[in-house]
């Protein structure tokens, strides 16, 4: 398939393509960065994840929509405003969700999975009856658009760039939070014993709460950053749960720098082998491949050693 | 390296061999260089401080952790290099630090599936519950106290009972070797007296390794004493001169 | 009697609770639904045949599979392969540019039959076909696995994939399979047409036997030492690998059973229904079978039947009258089951039912297959003992 491209050409094509998989890498990042917080640090398998992403996709819709009516001249920062309300629309939600119904299947991780997808199936449902079946697209401020170019070969565009950016921040903001926080010490004592944990005064219903919204809120930014791939309708979060979940496990569930490395991985194979493949072809690969490394290497490709 | 027992190794016939065996968990040396060997019928206690590696030394022989280093020999055949069920049915019987029974199933049925037949998938299928199968259930159900609890769900024996149940899957297994880690921590001091009387009944015609810290229980059993300390051997020998070897002495009562 | 005393494979109430279900699917559907009627129920019979290998495989096993609509698609494509290739005769497709390939392979601008059709021109092979081929495809995705210990989520993440991938594949290779239409128009069986209502009440019927049988099998494996292995590895994997079983054989063995089990529903649907399309092998098709199971009771193997039958009637009524609702009502129950009756319509009969029932069999439904309380927590691949 490399056959009718020179080799300049074929350098080429894989930075650009490398490139337009920028915001599904970013997408994949934010999207499995929540889950794996919610799965590696919880042990919850959480289905609805996709719907979290997809609540903030509309959050980010509305917003736009609010300041091209509203306030048109402040449209150029619309999606810094959109992101933060994304991330605390689908983060309250998610607290709601754990309080009602995900504590009390931990330990359950099977029936988190089909509680969620539930879930799923419910908030669907809800976006279709509340924000209609159709797709809705959002209008991307003039200094987004457009692209930079690199070489006289290579072209880069500005908000793939500009979510890469994002992306980078916000996983740092989660492994300061993570790993050097008192939070984050918190969190992980409640993961390791939570019995003990619970015993030297942690809150450990508070911890549970709150690192359930994280993960969820995540997911919201993850839809801001979507709205610019695709367009929101009531089941596009479903299109990416089975990718996303796949990144987690294929980076090694309690990684978060092995969940960075997978998701940017499968992005850009995906991508890359799109250019020369069908879409569907590319997926089926990209998929398969991933699948049967994940048989081969079931610890996941970025994990050395896993306790048992 | 230099254990500081057992000069004729090479001349014997041992049961177990166990030589140079270190395992390391992410650096962290859990069984360092570890050597010792066990004889047939012998009756061998291991005892040292929490934490000191000895569930790790029966976890490595039974297979469940891997060894990093080393080589453990029952009868010849190379343990390191086998499968859990193939150490088990080379005849390997180990018994867990905490009651590890199947809840869901009746004492019968915790030692039917314990008894050493049908064990493949074809083998399970076609499986009868023929006389001998119900003597042997009957008859080990009788050592451990358990005769009149065969149709109980196991989930609503005392910590004791299932301790006992755990230790008759053992025996109709009938192993050669048989381990058994901590069998009477958590018993009452009636149930203490019926296992070590237990004990006492079924060590025989076997090599046991028992993990211990009742020292009453492991004076009256044991026929040798081996002391691990931070995963490795810090004296071994007859209790008595385990006891007064002064490093053991350091090591229980402190600095 | 006492349970140790036991010799035959059927208690007498599971006797009992099969000749009710017996007698209810063939004699009591059949005199009061009408035809059109009685039709569905045969269509939600085959997912019937994918909720009993999960109650072995789940319920019992404690194997999650979230990728059954695969087997289920495996064995209806196999059939539908056999049905196109005798539905596309020279003499019926004439008018194609190439007579004698499937339709969609001439749109396709397919001018050759593809090898892997070839075989599906007889009716043993494809009989052979439907129950081995998804077998195989399980026992090298199980065996890969289960070797490896993996297990609990991890295996749910995976068999997922597989059915979102196989379906990304068949909607793709639109010449090959006849995409995202599937595989349609198919007419007779051997000369026989499947299409008319007599053929559809003697499919209904074949298909009841079939499924009586697979039940009769599944009982014989539950109540076989291999059952009993299979509860105790749920919830004490190690201490059956210290009893000197190969764990891992016995999984793949149950997941190859549960996939041959869903495809014979797979090749009854196709013969019922009259075609096959990867609506009914991806991720949510595969899925909601799971609830069917979990509605009946992940641990009953009659009740799984029972819980298909009527979250398939709810379906059908609740989309017919209500769509909207019935996504709530689907996604309510994934909740409701899960929370609060983990042991399904099986465990609300044990609890409530059954007690009452008890002197009338002469105690005999005491002990039931739905007893244990709590749902089996099995899930976390690394599983410790200590
Ligand atoms: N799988 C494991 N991974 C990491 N550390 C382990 C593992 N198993 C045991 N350890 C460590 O090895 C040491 C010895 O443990 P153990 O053999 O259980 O001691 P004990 O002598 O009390 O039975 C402990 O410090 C324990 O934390
Ligand atoms: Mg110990």
């Amino acid at each position: 398939m490399f056959s009718d491209y020179s080799l300049a050409e074929l350098g080429s094509i894989f930075v650009m393509q490398g490139f337009a998989g920028l915001i599904l890498f970013s997408v994949f990042v934010l999207m499995a960065l929540g889950l794996a917080i919610i799965f590696g640090q919880m042990g919850v398998i959480n289905m609805a994840h996709g719907e979290f992403m997809i609540l903030g996709a509309y959050v980010t819709y509305f917003t736009s929509q609010f300041f091209l009516n509203f306030i048109p001249s402040l449209f150029n920062i619309y999606f810094f405003v959109a992101m933060i309300l994304a991330f605390f629309a689908s983060g309250a939600l998610g607290m709601f969700i754990e309080w009602a119904m995900i504590r009390r299947l931990y330990k359950r991780p099977l029936d988190t999975l089909l509680a969620t997808w539930g879930l799923s199936l419910i908030l669907q449902q809800v976006y279709r009856s509340v924000f209609g079946p159709r797709e809705v697209g959002v209008e991307l401020p003039e200094w987004m658009m457009g692209s930079l170019p690199v070489t006289d070969m290579v072209e880069v565009q500005i908000n793939g760039l500009f979510v890469m950016g994002l992306t980078i921040a916000i996983t740092v903001a989660v492994a300061v939070l993570m790993y050097k926080s008192n939070w984050g010490k918190q969190v992980r004592a409640v993961v390791q014993n939570r019995v003990m944990a619970g015993a030297v005064g942690i809150n450990t219903e508070k911890v549970d709460r709150y690192t359930f919204g994280l993960g969820c809120g995540i997911a919201g930014v993850a839809g801001s950053a979507f709205t610019m791939i695709g367009s929101t309708g009531p089941t596009s979060g479903q299109l990416y749960i089975v990718d996303t979940f796949l990144v987690v496990v294929f980076g090694g569930a309690q990684s978060l720098l092995g969940t960075i490395a997978s998701a940017f991985t499968i992005s850009q194979a995906q991508s890359t082998m799109e250019f020369f493949l069908s879409g569907s072809t590319a997926k089926v690969l990209t998929l398969l491949s991933v699948v049967i490394i994940l048989m081969l290497r079931p610890q996941g490709l970025f994990v050395i050693k896993v306790r048992r | 390296m230099n254990t500081p027992v057992i000069t004729d190794t090479m001349n014997k016939d041992f049961v177990l061999a166990v030589e140079g065996l270190t395992v390391s968990f992410d650096g962290f040396k859990a069984v360092n260089d570890l050597s010792f060997y066990v004889d047939e019928n012998e009756i061998r206690v291991i005892i040292g401080p929490n934490g000191a590696g000895k569930t790790t030394v029966l976890d490595l022989i039974c297979g469940r952790t891997k060894a990093t280093t080393g080589s453990i020999k029952f009868k010849d055949q190379e343990l390191t290099r086998m499968k859990e069920h193939e150490i088990v049915r080379a005849g390997v019987g180990r018994k867990f630090q905490n009651p590890s029974i199947y809840e869901d199933l009746t004492v019968f049925e915790n030692l039917e599936i314990s008894y050493p037949k049908g064990r493949s998938v074809v083998g399970a299928l076609t499986f009868r519950r023929d006389a001998p199968v119900k003597e042997r259930v009957q008859e080990i159900a009788e050592m451990i106290f358990l005769a009149d609890q065969l149709d109980q769900r196991a989930e609503y024996l005392s910590h004791g009972q299932k301790q006992w149940l755990e230790i008759g899957m053992l025996l109709i297994q009938d192993p050669e070797l048989l381990m058994l880690d901590e069998p009477v921590a958590g018993m009452s001091v009636s149930e203490r007296k019926k296992t070590a009387e237990l004990l006492h009944t079924i060590i025989k015609n076997r090599s046991v390794i028992v993990i211990e810290h009742d020292m009453k229980f492991v004076e009256d059993i044991a026929h040798k004493v081996t002391v691990l300390h931070q995963g490795k051997i810090l004296s071994e020998g007859p209790m008595a001169k385990v006891q007064a070897d002064p490093k053991v002495i350091e090591v229980y009562l402190g600095h | 009697m006492t349970k140790t005393g036991r010799t035959f494979f059927l208690r007498p109430q599971d006797m009992i609770g099969i000749a009710i279900l017996a007698i209810l699917l063939l004699v009591v559907l059949p005199l009061t639904l009408d035809n059109f009627r009685l039709q569905f129920v045969g269509k939600y019979l085959t997912y019937a045949f994918v909720a009993l290998g999960l109650v072995l495989c789940w319920g019992y096993a404690g194997i999650l599979s979230l990728g059954q609509g695969v087997f289920f698609g495996l064995g209806g494509y196999c059939m539908a392969m056999f049905l196109k290739l005798e539905a596309s005769s020279v003499e019926n497709t004439k008018i194609q540019t190439t007579p004698g390939i499937p339709d969609f392979m001439d749109w396709n601008q397919i001018t050759q039959l593809p090898w892997f059709w070839e075989p599906f021109h007889h009716l043993g092979f494809t009989i052979i076909a439907v129950l081995v081929v998804p077998a195989i495809f399980a026992f090298v995705v199980g065996f890969a696995m289960f070797k490896r210990r993996v297990g609990g989520v991890y295996f749910a993440i995976i068999t997922q994939a597989l059915a979102a991938i196989l379906t990304i594949l068949i909607v793709g290779q639109q010449g090959y399979t006849g995409g995202i239409n599937g595989i349609t128009d198919l007419r007779t069986l051997n000369g026989w047409d499947i299409r008319t209502d007599s053929a559809k009440t003697i499919l209904y019927f074949v298909c009841v036997g079939l499924l009586l049988a697979s039940i009769l099998l599944a009982y014989f494996v539950k109540s076989s030492k291999l059952g009993r292995i299979l509860v105790a590895m749920r919830d004490k994997e190690d201490r059956v690998r210290f009893s000197g079983y190969d764990v891992s054989n016995f999984k793949v063995f149950v997941f190859c059973l549960a996939a041959s089990l869903s495809a014979i529903g797979g090749a009854m649907f196709t013969l019922q229904v009259g075609f096959m399309s990867p609506s009914f092998v991806g991720i949510v098709p595969s899925i909601e079978m799971v609830i069917y199971t979990a509605v009946g009771g992940r641990l009953s193997i009659l009740g799984a039947i029972y819980g298909t039958l009527l979250v398939n009637w709810a379906k059908t009524s609740f989309s017919e009258s209500f769509p909207e609702l019935w996504l709530f009502g689907l996604g309510g129950l994934f909740i409701a089951v899960v929370l609060t009756f983990p042991n399904g319509i099986a465990g609300l009969y044990q609890t409530y039912v059954a007690p009452r029932l008890g002197p009338l069999f002469g105690g005999a439904a005491k002990r039931s297959d739905a007893t244990p309380p709590a749902p089996p927590s099995s899930g976390h691949a690394p599983a410790a003992a200590e």
